[in-house]
């Protein structure tokens, strides 16, 4: 009789401590993620075979493609500051709570005066906005003062530079990135980072 | 591996105990299965979906960076010109244009392409320089890109110099007449 009963025993394991363990980890996973927002802008990267991640923080991308430039700043609280500089700059009055929904937004291209209608939005008009791009031209370069607003907003909250990343469209023609370029050196950023997808040394 | 089971208690009052018994252990593998399996896709997709980037240094802009064979005076013998036209197109040469060393010629993306050129050139290069007693000194890569090339050409050609391990080059946009002439001669 008894030894009938230690074999059952031994079939089958507990499970429920794995289980526990298990769902813990699905939870904070889970939550860790990011929920992959559909972009403004959808471009096509190029790849390559470097692969340095980008920072999650203190970065500012600029999107080019189709001949529009988009521009998206990561970390909630610089955004934030970036949108107080900006509005103080062009006379245009944020609320707080403008403010607080632009610094959960992703990326936007439009002109200042035009910001708040986007961030009104909810995220699925966002998308089929067709906002014509930040202005860039010398007349009214506002990607210039986004960049200036953004970086003393780093330097001012987090004491760090801002780190730049240009997301080009693989079938960009090269004149509109060099001008990008050319925004970024004229502010002495000689630095920068190119978002690009991966690919094996093999092509 | 205990189960649910409703309807095979069968017997008299002994069967009846048992039956109680094994309903009270619900079988978790299926359930830890999947828990698992879901780990790994969330595990994945969060380290994964992070974009990748490339690092892109480039000269002050008040230096002039575009006349480097002059204001330098960098050797000759150690540039490579790689011009990138339209439609995927690319010519490069070595040395000067009036007195090439090699090509100028076409050349295509890729391994078989210029990857192998570069490491040729940078061999024979390191080998000009060994020879001349100063063996730090490497490559220099000129990139030109036309108004009509693309962005991918662009990150293709810098990928290059990433991959075939050439570390001093420059993107200068510039183009003398006799470059302009060779990058827009539409292959026979």
């Amino acid at each position: 009789m008894a030894k009938i009963k230690m074999k059952k025993k031994s079939t089958s394991t507990d499970m429920t401590a794995m289980c526990d363990v298990a769902f813990l980890l699905l939870t904070f996973f889970i939550l860790t993620a990011t929920a992959k927002v559909p972009e403004a802008l959808p471009v096509d990267t190029p790849s390559s075979t470097v692969q340095t991640k980008l920072p999650d923080s203190d970065l500012a991308i600029i999107t080019v493609g189709k001949g529009k430039v988009f521009f998206d700043l990561k970390g909630r609280e610089i955004r934030k500051r970036t949108l107080e500089g900006m509005g103080a700059k062009y006379g245009v009055t944020f609320s707080e709570d403008d403010k607080t929904k632009f610094a959960l937004m992703d990326d936007f291209g439009v002109p200042v005066a035009g910001l708040k209608q986007i961030i009104g939005m909810n995220s699925a008009d966002r998308t089929k906005a067709n906002q014509p791009g930040i202005p860039l031209d010398s007349l009214d370069n506002q990607l210039k003062d986004w960049l200036l607003v953004s970086r003393r907003a780093a330097i001012d909250l987090d004491d760090k530079e801002l780190q730049i990343a240009i997301k080009g469209d693989a079938k960009e023609e090269y004149p509109k990135i060099k001008k990008i370029m050319d925004i970024l050196q004229d502010q002495k950023i000689n630095s920068f980072n190119l978002v690009t997808g991966t690919r094996g040394k093999d092509f | 591996m205990a189960e649910l089971n409703t309807g095979d208690g069968g017997g008299g009052k002994g069967g009846k105990v048992r039956s109680k018994k094994q309903n009270s252990k619900v079988d978790l593998t299926a359930m830890v299965d999947l828990a698992f399996l879901l780990i790994t896709f969330f595990m994945l997709t969060t380290s994964l979906s992070k974009p990748q980037s490339m690092d892109l240094s480039l000269p002050n802009k008040d230096e002039d960076p575009n006349k480097p064979k002059i204001d330098t005076k960098v050797d000759e013998n150690r540039t490579m010109t790689v011009m990138l036209g339209d439609n995927n197109k690319m010519v490069y040469y070595m040395g000067l244009l009036a007195t090439p060393k090699v090509g100028p010629k076409d050349i295509a993306y890729g391994k078989d392409g210029i990857r192998r050129e570069l490491l040729t050139q940078k061999k024979n290069v390191l080998a000009y320089s060994a020879g001349k007693g100063k063996p730090d000194q490497g490559i220099i890569v000129i990139i030109k890109p036309t108004k009509k090339s693309n962005y991918r050409n662009l990150i293709d050609i810098l990928d290059e110099m990433a991959i075939s391990g050439v570390d001093t080059y420059a993107i200068v946009p510039e183009f003398s007449p006799e470059e302009t002439k060779l990058i827009d001669k539409q292959p026979e």
